[in-house]
């Protein structure tokens, strides 16, 4: 998994290219990820990525920019 | 004596946090003392009625042989019925509170809190579930957990994890009087929303209305103005006491999350459920909805995973609709909401499509006056007063 194939999952998934421009935007404060598209993420990652992330341990604080996801992914492969 | 009742409350509290405050502005550990501080104020709270007393410690002895039990057995295995009986046994006392007075059974078992208490152990089975809770656990910070005196009574409902860091951490003396003065600062907002704002709206216009207001306005008038009157008066009598449970925990070290943020400038009703009563609809954002649409999503039961998040969403308001009490008012206002948040996100998706709704401070504007009138409508269902 490289940093790159996190940000196309973000983008396919809040179909918004502005994840590329700007990988620091706040995705909730933005509207583009709520708990719905949370499920989808955390589903997504457990198919692309085989990582099993609990719903309760991803919290809003630390999972909420593109590149933070992509940096909380990478710690827990 | 009712949390936060009267003044005597906080004379008693504030004598009683001096020593937590000398010690916290010296950076030393105040953790016991609170411990002490909790047993005392405990007391006070549920000493009047025996009953009461002893339904709480039972509760409260149930619900942490339970999570220790299930933590115990979590390290070990972990079947998936196992868990669902774990959590049907958390909540039944919390049933049985809500059940029996309609069997006719008053005073059988109840007292203040009891749901917020389950709230909390709830969630940390959950949480076991999930694989977070692998440390030890000390009965006597779960007991303190559960029974942490701020917020007994009506929450707001903290976090385990959140709140053991807070208990462990001593903030240095410059951190600690940063927390001491938001604190007071909190409680002083309480005294200006609960004992003079929410004050005055009830005595001064929620007593006469509806229908008392001396041929003053119609009927209707009346009704309407009792719709805003009493949903104002919600927010600064609940706002209120939410800010005097933040307020003292701040003062005992613990950063208790806050309840309300401005909810009546909501743009949109997802957006007011970000900002009303906020601890106990994340709770049930993340422990109802997310795992039901997750858990719905990994069957495949169904196709279309919009279907799914609507069930979700009835699912999420028509408990928290029956958790107000049983009664029809309670669960129209909760359908209510479910219907106002699905329909809010079918328009919003249609509105990615087709841009019709651009994002500017006019739509913002009109986004506020929609949402706060549709959400003074859904106080008025819950008042009781419509039927």
């Amino acid at each position: 998994m490289d940093k790159q194939q996190v940000l196309e999952m973000l983008v396919e998934l809040c179909e918004d290219e502005i994840i590329v421009e700007n990988p620091d935007i706040d995705l909730f404060e933005e509207g583009l990820l709520d708990s719905f598209g949370t499920i989808n993420l955390l589903v997504e990652i457990e198919n692309r990525f085989d990582i099993s992330v609990p719903i309760t341990d991803f919290n809003r604080e630390e999972w909420n920019t593109p590149n933070r996801i992509a940096g909380k992914l990478a710690e827990r492969q | 004596m009712t949390p936060y009742g009267n003044i005597a409350f906080f004379l008693i509290i504030g004598l009683l946090l001096l020593p937590t405050i000398l010690l916290g502005l010296r950076s030393k550990s105040a953790k016991h003392y609170n411990l002490f501080v909790s047993l005392i104020v405990l007391a006070l709270i549920f000493g009047h009625s025996l009953n009461g007393s002893i339904s709480l410690i039972l509760f409260t002895v149930f619900q942490i042989v339970l999570i220790m039990a299930y933590q115990r057995y979590r390290l070990q295995q972990n079947s998936g019925t196992v868990f669902v009986i774990a959590v049907l046994l958390s909540i039944l006392p919390l049933v049985l509170v809500k059940v029996l007075p309609i069997l006719g059974l008053h005073h059988l078992f109840g007292f203040l809190g009891v749901s917020y208490i389950t709230f909390k152990a709830v969630q940390m089975i959950l949480e076991t579930r999930d694989g977070l809770m692998k440390e030890k656990i000390a009965i006597v910070e779960l007991a303190y957990f559960l029974l942490f005196f701020p917020t007994v009574s009506s929450g707001p409902i903290d976090r385990w994890r959140r709140f053991t860091k807070d208990f462990h951490s001593i903030p240095s003396s410059e951190n600690y009087k940063k927390l001491l003065l938001s604190g007071i600062n909190y409680i002083f907002v309480g005294f200006l929303y609960k004992f003079i704002l929410a004050y005055l709206i009830y005595n001064y216009t929620l007593i006469y209305l509806p229908n008392n207001t001396y041929n003053y306005l119609t009927p209707f008038q009346g009704q309407l103005a009792y719709m805003y009157m009493y949903s104002f008066y919600l927010f600064f009598d609940f706002a209120g006491y939410s800010a005097f449970a933040v307020g003292v925990s701040r003062i005992m070290g613990i950063q208790t999350p806050i309840n309300f943020n401005r909810p009546f400038v909501s743009r949109n009703i997802k957006d007011f459920w970000n900002r009303w009563h906020m601890s106990l609809s994340f709770w049930f954002r993340d422990y109802v909805y997310m795992r039901f649409v997750l858990w719905m999503t990994k069957k495949k039961w169904l196709k279309n995973k919009f279907t799914i998040s609507y069930i979700g969403f009835f699912l999420l308001f028509f408990l928290m609709g029956i958790w107000h009490g049983l009664e029809w008012h309670f669960v129209v206002y909760g359908l209510y909401h479910a219907l106002l948040i699905i329909s809010f996100d079918k328009f919003e998706r249609w509105n990615k499509k087709h841009k019709l709704w651009p994002k500017n401070k006019w739509t913002h504007a009109i986004g506020v006056i929609i949402t706060f009138n549709a959400v003074c409508f859904g106080f008025y269902i819950f008042s009781g007063k419509l039927f």
